[in-house]
């Protein structure tokens, strides 16, 4: 298991940019694997968590979410109720999923799909492995519960996936509430 | 077949002559041209291509399908939609008589807008347990006791259970542990477990 923590601010100061809403061809579409230490993949990287840092109650975004053909996304459950074992903030490249396994059902809402929230089983432990942008690194990370979700949901989106596309029936679609 | 357009405050219009709900008819058209939306419900025997069928009339008067629910209760169709549809009810009727006189029954019902996405306390209720008069009731009583709005139910009886699953929006700060405490009061004697939980949603 892998228990080091994934120091994010290495990649210096990323621009906060828009996000990708649905019904975009860009979240439809599976994205291609990139080098990790490419100087673009790196300022990819700083961009997702500048991102995502800014973005109200969001734990994750994934590249085709900000535009990016890439297979890269970001992640930080950090101090979410739901969450057990916590890698803190990450950004990992090129990512498979190793073993996945104890589907539970969750509801889901998308920064990308701002209407809708939708029930979607997914595997509660999992192991994930994947590249460290900058040094290259290989790391394979075993988690759980909504880590494992978050997770799941980003790998979703490089593959080219919504919840939309997993939800559990036909009425397990809704209207998105309203924060106040 | 009775078909009448009724005022704009009118009620939905049920069949003349006839008190008792029959399959096979329009059950009313409710015209209210300041209104957008057309509600149409369609209930009765089930057999591929309904949807279909009711979908393309939408289409082929010029509507704009928007939110839709269909299911098979007991093995009935039941479906409604709500539709946007500029050229009023008429024309949808006209194209839905031929499926109005087989065993459906098809109504059309104007709507005004309503806002989405309510906001608040977000819970799953779940009741279970041998089938008796009453559950439901008592059960949403409770829930609209403390201000819990339905927003999504479904009811199925299997052999000996019955099963209530209903999604409920509350007051937010909602003491959902004393709504618990209160429906294990009143659904206990009625020997059904009755258990409501936070469902929250998770943005990613």
């Amino acid at each position: 298991m892998a228990t080091r923590s994934f120091d994010v601010d290495q990649f210096g100061t990323g621009a906060v940019l828009p996000v990708v809403t649905a019904p975009n061809p860009m979240l439809s579409t599976s994205c291609q694997p990139v080098s990790p230490t490419a100087a673009k993949t790196i300022q990819l990287a700083a961009d997702l968590v500048a991102t995502m840092a800014v973005s109200p109650g969001c734990v994750g975004l994934a590249a085709n979410q900000l535009g990016a053909d890439a297979r890269v996304f970001s992640l930080d459950v950090t101090g979410h109720p739901k969450a057990r074992t916590v890698h803190g903030a990450l950004v990992l490249v090129n990512p498979e999923v190793v073993s996945a396994s104890r589907k539970e059902r969750a509801r889901e809402g998308c920064m990308s799909v701002p209407d809708f929230t939708g029930d979607v089983r997914r595997a509660s432990r999992l192991i994930i492995a994947g590249y460290l942008p900058g040094t290259g690194e290989p790391v394979e990370i075993e988690t759980n519960a909504f880590e494992a979700r978050a997770f799941l949901h980003e790998l979703d989106h490089i593959d080219g996936l919504l919840f939309l596309d997993r939800v559990a029936g036909a009425h397990a679609i809704h209207p998105r509430q309203t924060y106040q | 077949m009775s078909l009448k357009s009724g005022a704009p405050t009118s009620p939905p219009q049920e069949r003349s002559g006839n008190s008792q709900p029959t399959l096979g008819c329009f059950c009313g058209v409710v015209s209210m041209w300041n209104m957008p939306l057309l509600a149409v419900t369609v209930v009765g025997h089930d057999r591929p291509g309904i949807v279909a069928e009711v979908t393309e009339a939408v289409s082929e008067v010029g509507g704009n399908l928007e939110d839709s629910s269909m299911t098979l209760l007991r093995g009935h169709f039941a479906m409604t939609l709500i539709a946007d549809v500029p050229a009023g009810p008429e024309p949808l009727r006209v194209r839905l008589v031929d499926l109005a006189r087989e065993d459906l029954s098809v109504s059309i019902l104007a709507l005004p807008q309503e806002p989405t996405g309510e906001s608040g306390l977000l819970a799953r209720l779940s009741v279970h347990g041998a089938d008796r008069p009453g559950i439901v009731s008592t059960a949403t009583a409770t829930v609209a006791r403390y201000g819990g709005n339905i927003v999504d139910l479904a009811t199925r009886l299997g052999s000996e259970m019955y099963v209530l699953i209903a999604e409920v929006i509350f007051p937010a700060n909602t003491d959902l542990v004393k709504i618990n405490d209160e429906l294990a009061t009143v659904m206990n004697p009625l020997g059904v477990q009755a258990s409501l939980q936070p469902d929250d949603e998770d943005l990613f």
